[in-house]
């Protein structure tokens, strides 16, 4: 099947914040460890216990696009992700500055923009965290899995709002 | 690439700062990390030298693999003549700090001196600075590392740092990154605050090129399955290393009333399942967090609970070394207790094993009548007490009071103050206490503890996987690699047969790992089918284009050893000696155990057969009768001319 519409997911909750996802990018696209390197951050708070993986959301009306001067950022339909031309980048880094997520980077060892190009359909990052905190799967089922987590919570709040009126 | 990472010397006394690189004949016959830093040791201080003087060298380094794409290459390693036993002082992390000073350009930093007024170092790109740290002096060990990203204006800097527990010159103070990696054991902490170094932050983004990436990514995508297959690192990732506490406590393993039993009983409110709901009803169903590059993750987060004065405070852990220091040996197991104590030594920074054994030590001396409220200030230092566990804590850590003061200098000095009979009753081994548990059913531990380098310890040589009773033909497959071994080999723990064997194979082991700089629950550690020698072979070459065999890394490993051996005899080892010998607490050779399993009861490890092990460990090691390496020995190992300054 054409993996058509698959999305990358984060689930913070799950991040251990180890980083492999950082090391594993960096080495698939440039081998050479670095995390300047990497398309995937991950953000953390150390005196929280809170790690956020941070990477691109493959926009449908992408600020990156939209704002590049020489149309070199394209939307590319089969794998769903948004993708740079770099014979067609002049390295003006527009793109950076207007991401909302911070997901396009400028490697400043390659004077170079950088964003996540889902791995051709394997990514990487994906493939490495054992405890599922990035995920690659089809759009339709990561707003049903969102649907039925909620629904779930709604189940037992209603589940206990009648325990407690059958105390009363 | 990995091996064009340098070394650094700096001088904080002139701050004289010298960047050299580390030829590859040095990679070649040590690696890196430990094994390296122990070369350096050897060659960079002087017999006999202060441990709290300028002429002190600290080490501080990564592993080979550090930061490279072998999986959990996050170990930082830290190595000093330690104040604690005046023996060889060596400590080893996890966390994010090596991996950022090797993407700053280094893989060890030589660190000598004193300087005028508190400082740390600056590592960045190559660069490294010496700043001013006299606003970071007296802060915690959180604390002083977010001073330092907010000083510099970059969150993503990582530091080592001591805590107030080294500024105070507690002579084992840990070396800390995060909120709770240490290194802890021998005193590092102690060191860095012996040279007014509050701390060594790095940040980096030099590339480290990976000699063949694909397979060095294809390769560690299998080594990590091997690792995270293994049941033991499962439950690891699940619950954390309580898992240990079950189990062990369960036959008898455990330390309690310092020594006098060998079970804590009661201890259903710090069992690890209980601990694991306090983690997930304060920090959620994912409340496991790791090292760089880990799948393991074994450590937990946790909120303190209740509404005591600590409340509601972030923290990870808590370790099964400190189950074992603030409630086995203590006898004061309650979670509350454990839980505060933990956050207590992460912030101080300073050795949860050696400050919970020697509160217990006291405990036993208190009821004992040996010390009594005159040394205590009216502090009722009896086991069971918990209030008392977490006093002496702070009083040791700021040296407060006589008792706290007295016991921040460790146990052997603290003996020699408090007189009479006290040494008996310490359990040590070279000047350092032991952890928690209790080896008397099991020589094989025995035996490692009373030969590991760095005094009583189990990272060094325990052959863990002893307790599994494994068939013998797998216990053969295992130890007759990567060198031949064909002498006995009993799976029963009880046993004193072939035992010296396992514990020279994996002293061997461990030093593997800790010169690549690999965390050893990656290792034949904890579980039986975990990667080792032959391995690592392929992760070295797909990860630095190094090519060594099995053989030849498991004799980097012997040459090493025998670096850490070469050291302490110089600074005095002499093998039956009560304090700087190979030898165990006469305790375990005449005091029955009391509890746990029916095969467990009643054991005490017998002296001449203990001898007779020893003996037998020291042919394997090609060492002779009185634990010095033979002079063919350190031929063979290309070692026979230390100090031999190649760097």
């Amino acid at each position: 099947m054409e993996q058509i519409g698959k999305v990358l997911v984060v689930n913070h909750e799950r991040c251990t914040g180890c980083r492999l996802c950082e090391l594993v990018c960096a080495v698939k696209h440039d081998g050479i460890s670095n995390p300047a390197r990497s398309r995937i951050r991950v953000m953390k708070w150390e005196q929280e216990g809170l790690y956020i993986p941070m990477s691109c959301q493959q926009c449908q009306d992408a600020p990156c696009m939209n704002v590049c001067p020489v149309k070199a950022i394209s939307r590319d339909e089969r794998l769903a992700r948004v993708m740079v031309d770099y014979d067609k980048c002049i390295g003006c880094r527009s793109c950076v500055a207007v991401c909302p997520f911070g997901a396009m980077n400028y490697n400043v060892m390659d004077r170079k923009v950088i964003k996540c190009d889902l791995c051709d359909g394997d990514p990487q990052c994906v493939r490495f965290c054992d405890i599922k905190a990035v995920e690659y799967l089809d759009a339709t089922d990561v707003s049903i899995q969102k649907k039925r987590e909620a629904a779930q919570r709604i189940r037992l709040a209603s589940k206990e709002a009648a325990e407690l009126a059958a105390q009363a | 690439m990995a091996l064009n990472r340098k070394i650094a010397y700096i001088d904080l006394t002139t701050g004289d700062i010298q960047i050299k690189p580390i030829p590859i004949e040095v990679r070649k016959k040590f690696l890196g990390g430990r094994g390296l830093d122990a070369y350096l040791l050897y060659n960079h201080t002087k017999k006999g030298c202060d441990p709290l003087g300028p002429d002190n060298a600290l080490m501080v380094s990564g592993g080979i693999l550090c930061a490279t794409c072998a999986s959990a290459t996050a170990r930082t390693h830290v190595m000093a003549k330690s104040p604690l036993t005046g023996l060889l002082g060596s400590a080893n992390m996890g966390g994010f700090f090596a991996p950022e000073m090797a993407w700053a350009g280094f893989h060890h930093l030589v660190i000598k001196g004193k300087a005028k007024h508190p400082v740390y170092l600056f590592i960045h790109n190559g660069e490294i600075e010496i700043r001013d740290a006299r606003d970071l002096w007296g802060l915690s060990v959180t604390e002083t590392q977010w001073a330092i990203r907010d000083q510099l204006g970059d969150q993503e800097v990582k530091s080592m740092v001591c805590g107030p527990a080294g500024e105070n010159l507690v002579r084992y103070a840990n070396v800390m990154t995060g909120i709770k990696n240490s290194g802890g054991r021998t005193g590092m902490g102690c060191v860095m605050g012996s040279k007014n170094l509050k701390a060594v932050a790095a940040r980096g983004t030099m590339d480290i090129k990976i000699a063949h990436p694909v397979e060095a990514l294809e390769f560690n995508k299998r080594f990590i399955g091997q690792i995270t297959s293994a049941k033991v690192n499962q439950t690891q990732g699940a619950i954390g290393t309580p898992f240990i506490w079950g189990a062990t406590n369960s036959w008898g393993g455990i330390r309690c009333r310092n020594f006098q039993y060998n079970q804590c009983e009661y201890a259903d409110d710090i069992e690890p399942e209980h601990l694991d709901e306090i983690a997930t009803e304060t920090c959620g169903p994912y409340h496991m967090t790791g090292c760089f590059g880990c799948q393991v993750h074994c450590r937990a987060k946790y909120r303190i609970p209740g509404n005591g004065p600590y409340a509601g405070i972030y923290d990870e852990g808590p370790e099964y070394t400190s189950q074992g220091a603030f409630c086995g040996e203590t006898d004061t197991p309650r979670a509350e207790t454990l839980l505060v104590a933990n956050h207590l030594v992460d912030q101080y920074g300073v050795d949860n094993l050696e400050i919970g054994s020697l509160i217990s030590w006291a405990m036993e001396l208190y009821e004992l009548g040996i010390i009594t409220n005159k040394e205590t200030d009216g502090l009722e230092l009896r086991f069971g007490n918990d209030e008392a566990v977490i006093e002496m804590i702070h009083r040791i850590c700021q040296r407060k009071g006589w008792i706290g003061d007295v016991l921040a200098d460790g146990g052997v000095q603290a003996s020699k103050k408090i007189g009479k009979d006290s040494f008996k009753y310490l359990i040590q081994v070279k000047g350092m206490s032991n952890l928690h548990s209790d080896e008397r059913a099991t020589p094989a531990l025995a035996l490692n503890i009373a030969l590991a380098s760095r005094g009583s310890d189990h990272l060094r040589s325990r052959p863990a996987i002893d307790l599994y009773h494994l068939p013998e033909p797998v216990m053969r497959k295992i130890y007759s690699s990567p060198v031949p071994y064909d002498g006995p080999l009993s799976s029963e723990h009880t046993e004193y047969i072939g035992k010296p064997w396992q514990v020279f194979w994996h002293e061997n082991c461990y030093m593997g790992v800790d010169c690549l700089g690999i965390c050893k629950y990656h290792t034949t550690f904890l579980g039986a089918t975990l990667p080792n020698f032959e391995d690592w072979s392929k992760v070295l070459y797909y990860n630095t284009g190094l090519e060594l065999t099995p053989k030849e890394i498991w004799e980097v490993a012997e040459r090493c050893n025998n670096m850490e051996r070469l050291f302490n005899l110089r600074e005095g080892l002499s093998k039956d000696d009560p304090e700087k010998g190979d030898v165990l607490n006469p305790r375990y050779h005449n005091e029955p155990t009391r509890r746990g399993a029916p095969e467990v009861v009643g054991r005490v490890i017998e002296k001449d057969k203990f001898l007779q092990m020893r003996a037998e460990c020291y042919q394997h090691k090609g060492w002779d009768e009185n634990g010095v390496p033979k002079p063919e020995t350190l031929k063979r190992l290309g070692i026979d001319n230390e100090p031999s300054h190649m760097l």
